[in-house]
């Protein structure tokens, strides 16, 4: 039944207008953000040879990696602890579990990050309560620095660590794990020799998703790194609307994509894409 | 059949957790009643005068209404082009689905900083000929939209496809029904769920976009989100708290709606 001329005739008139409109409004215009990054100022690889002389660029990439890096690892291991009882909980408990996570995932990045400026601002919660408790005189620095945005980004990405971790504990066989509990295993020992061993593509993809994400993370930094944290999305902002040096800002583009595209394959080659969802 | 429950080290593990997802959350609360200008918990009396400026103050109503109407038409049109398209690969599973597929997913997985650059590049080449359809354009913006919620709508309808019984669609082309009737009168009606998901999680993924509407306006297609990063910004303007509030308000009383419903429907 398959392959006729009408039907092909079909498909293509079905899908035809999603593709052209991706083409155009997507495909074309990323080639064009190439071409900048190879003719602007000048004709010639010179924007990536600055990539890789400029120093400021370089310890842009450097903050970013290191950033992205602890916060998978925070986000993951906090994403761990609040999907176990998600999952496994008694319903009362996976109930609350799910509130807690849907409810931050569909409010907007923008309120979640101003809920850490009110929380860590110098006149914000933390800070006022603990100068009238009289613990300290002066308020600590928590926002418009790296901790501030290592705060805001595992908030934002810890509800995205979840799903895989969720999806790989819910096919988790219950018979292994009550089987090692019925031979005397302990609880710490069922959970680290049996549970975690047995959820890893779980933790694999989720830890690639969290890091992809951060790569590219804008808004969050932006706002709690109060323009002295900057990582590379808030750099190709700046490079395009603050110094215009376009040729740079796409280059910098250009280099984040094949850095985020080679990390996808190497995901993909350990984790098949139904188990992220 | 007894299960695997959390032991009590877990429990307060993810208590901590939730608690730390939901702190910056209830912290606007206080802040949005500070009867102060700038931001800072009230001490001692209490204000709704931050509720009262976004009543007040035009440039918040017309930013909400210009987000809806935005919101509306992007997520009409990546709606319309992701059911096309996902009808088409499931009707005839056309040869490179799988890259067809993965080229339609591209914007949900580049960093959108480089499909902010890339719709920038876009909008900004189209201004040379239009002057309302291109760069800091409300039309601009949905178009920039659409492009980026049109992987996520496609998703949804694909996932609610591959749930749908061939045999009934089978039977219908072999009773003689055309490709259109198979469409609408089959197909579509049994996806309807899915359909309206897509339209819905496209309306709220384009009403809270902000990072790619950054690069394409200045100072004419001022949305919601694009509004209250101008307040963050510069010297923080509470009334972004009271709005916050409202904001979470909403979403937590949708949310419980859909718990109900899902319970009544009696499926997840």
């Amino acid at each position: 039944m398959r392959g006729t001329r009408s039907d092909r005739t079909g498909a293509a008139l079905l899908m035809a207008p999603l593709l052209l409109f991706l083409a155009l409004a997507y495909a074309w215009p990323f080639l064009g953000v190439v071409k900048w990054s190879f003719t602007l100022p000048t004709p010639g690889l010179g924007q990536y040879g600055a990539l890789a002389t400029d120093s400021l660029v370089q310890s842009v990439f450097i903050r970013t990696l290191r950033i992205a890096a602890i916060v998978t690892i925070v986000s993951v291991a906090a994403a761990y602890a609040i999907t176990v009882v998600w999952v496994r909980g008694t319903p009362a408990q996976r109930l609350i579990a799910e509130f807690c996570i849907l409810v931050p995932f569909w409010i907007s990045v923008l309120t979640r990050a101003f809920g850490w400026v009110a929380l860590l601002s110098n006149r914000g919660l933390i800070n006022t309560w603990l100068q009238s408790i009289g613990f300290i005189s002066e308020p600590l620095a928590l926002v418009r620095n790296e901790f501030g945005v290592i705060v805001g980004m595992t908030h934002f990405l810890i509800p995205f660590a979840v799903f895989p971790l969720a999806s790989s504990m819910r096919s988790l066989d219950d018979r292994v794990l009550l089987a090692a509990r019925g031979l005397g295993s302990s609880r710490m020992r069922t959970f680290w020799s049996i549970f975690v061993p047995m959820t890893r593509s779980g933790i694999i993809g989720s830890a690639m998703i969290v890091f992809v994400f951060s790569l590219g993370f804008f808004v969050t930094p932006a706002i709690l790194g109060g323009g002295r944290s900057v990582m590379i999305a808030e750099l190709i902002y700046l490079r395009i609307f603050q110094s215009p040096d376009w040729g740079l800002g796409a280059a910098i583009s250009v280099v984040l994509v094949l850095f985020v595209g080679a990390l996808m394959a190497l995901l993909f080659r350990y984790v098949r894409p139904k188990q992220l969802i | 059949m007894p299960t695997y429950r959390p032991g009590p080290v877990s429990l307060v593990l993810a208590a901590l957790v939730a608690l730390f997802l939901l702190l910056p959350l209830l912290a606007v609360i206080p802040v949005s009643l500070t009867p102060s200008r700038m931001l800072a918990m009230p001490s001692g009396e209490l204000s709704l005068r931050h509720y009262r400026a976004l009543i007040e103050d035009p440039r918040w109503i017309q930013s909400i209404l210009l987000s809806i109407r935005i919101g509306i038409v992007s997520s009409a049109f990546s709606t319309v082009l992701a059911l096309c398209f996902s009808l088409g690969v499931w009707m005839f599973q056309p040869r490179f689905t799988a890259a067809l597929v993965g080229f339609v997913l591209l914007p949900m997985v580049v960093p959108p900083v480089v499909s902010a650059i890339t719709l920038y590049f876009l909008l900004t080449s189209i201004s040379g000929f239009s002057s309302f359809f291109g760069y800091d354009t409300w039309l601009g913006v949905a178009m920039a939209h659409a492009v980026m919620t049109v992987p996520f709508a496609t998703v949804l309808i694909l996932v609610s496809l591959s749930q749908l019984d061939r045999r009934i669609d089978l039977a219908a082309r072999g009773l003689g029904a055309t490709v259109w009737e198979r469409a609408t009168r089959i197909i579509m009606p049994n996806i309807k769920f899915g359909i309206v998901t897509a339209a819905l999680l496209s309306f709220v993924l384009s009403w809270e976009e902000i990072g790619v509407t950054l690069f394409i306006t200045s100072v004419n297609a001022i949305t919601l989100p694009r509004l209250m990063w101008m307040g963050l910004r510069d010297n923080i303007d509470p009334a972004i708290a009271a709005l916050s509030v409202i904001l979470i308000i909403i979403t937590v009383l949708v949310l419980a709606m859909r718990s109900v419903v899902v319970r009544l429907r009696g499926g997840h």
